[in-house]
């Protein structure tokens, strides 16, 4: 007869207890990266520039606020990794409709002759 | 093979003996499977946004004044903080006061859904609709209203969330589990938020 695993070897639900300084110090670091986002707004850079400059700051601020307010940092490795690289994977996938819309704002690739641009 | 069998089977697979897939419980692991699932819901809302703009020739820049979103903005990682103090205040023992952060939490909702109504009906007085608006192409009010409704949407639910598990919880019939549960949802709704504004409200500004 095999014997059932015991339940007792596993840790029990992590409970978190973060000191309310720690929460604070994130909280203002949310605050300061959304507000650097109202800053860029206002600077004259190009509209690319702009969205890598904005992105960034965004990823920066889910980042902190996945990691500590919602603990991700704290789960067990197995699970940080399920959360991590499964949704990585999806938003990543569905990064592949960009060559479509750039196609229709300039046309498909060498569709037409460029300017100066010798045909043989 | 009886009955036994397959339970002695089942047993020496680790399948009945009650331990959830990585030692997360049930109701935690269920919300996280909803935020993954809604991360793709909202990802893929902004990804149709992002290809519009970048596909329209005459893409509308309306917005001349954020001070409204920025309050939003504000109000909303504020009402996190409010909830991070409510569910710590619940895993010490402390139920009035993580009953209290909570409705705080709610009333912040609250707040935030009603700037946010304020921003939509500005919109519509200058003319936006779902389908049109004076400034360049309609398809910008379609996708603006889509995300910025959707996102609304989730705000209200999380209210009407906060209240009913906050109220249970005061009343003893839930823990602070469920309202680590409900926290959870409402940090995600706040996280959603730090990616709309950029994109749908800062980008399209007025220089």
């Amino acid at each position: 007869m095999v014997d059932a695993p015991d339940v007792q070897r596993h840790e029990p639900a992590a409970r978190y207890m973060d000191s309310l300084g720690k929460y604070i110090v994130i909280y203002l670091c949310i605050l300061i990266l959304a507000a650097l986002q109202f800053v860029i707004a206002y600077s004259h850079v190009d509209t690319t520039a702009m969205f890598a400059r904005m992105l960034f700051i965004a990823l920066a601020e889910a980042g902190l606020a996945l990691m500590f307010f919602m603990h991700l940092w704290g789960e067990k490795r197995g699970f940080f990794l399920f959360v991590v690289i499964f949704t990585g994977f999806v938003l990543l996938a569905m990064q592949y409709g960009w060559t479509d819309s750039y196609r229709m704002e300039l046309g498909a690739p060498y569709s037409q002759p460029r300017t100066g641009v010798v045909q043989q | 093979m009886s009955q036994a069998d397959l339970v002695m089977e089942a047993h020496a697979a680790g399948l009945t003996t009650g331990i959830p897939p990585f030692s997360v419980p049930a109701k935690k692991m269920a919300i996280w499977l909803f935020i993954i699932a809604d991360a793709a819901t909202f990802a893929a809302c902004l990804l149709a946004y992002g290809f519009l703009r970048n596909g329209s020739a005459n893409w509308p820049r309306p917005f001349h004044n954020i001070t409204n979103v920025a309050l939003m903005t504000f109000i909303l990682l504020t009402s996190s903080l409010t909830m991070l103090l409510g569910v710590r205040a619940a895993n010490a023992g402390d139920k009035p006061g993580a009953f209290r952060w909570t409705m705080i939490t709610a009333v912040l909702g609250v707040v935030f859904a009603l700037l946010h109504i304020r921003e939509w009906l500005a919109l519509i007085g200058e003319g936006m609709t779902l389908f049109h608006n004076p400034w360049g192409t309609g398809l910008f009010g379609a996708s603006f209203f889509s995300i910025t409704g959707l996102h609304l949407l989730h705000v209200t639910a999380g209210v009407v969330a906060l209240l009913a598990v906050g109220i249970r919880y005061k009343g003893g019939r839930y823990h602070a589990d469920d309202l680590e549960v409900a926290g959870l949802y409402w940090h995600f709704v706040d996280l959603v938020w730090m990616f709309v504004v950029p994109f749908v409200y800062l980008l399209n500004l007025s220089h």
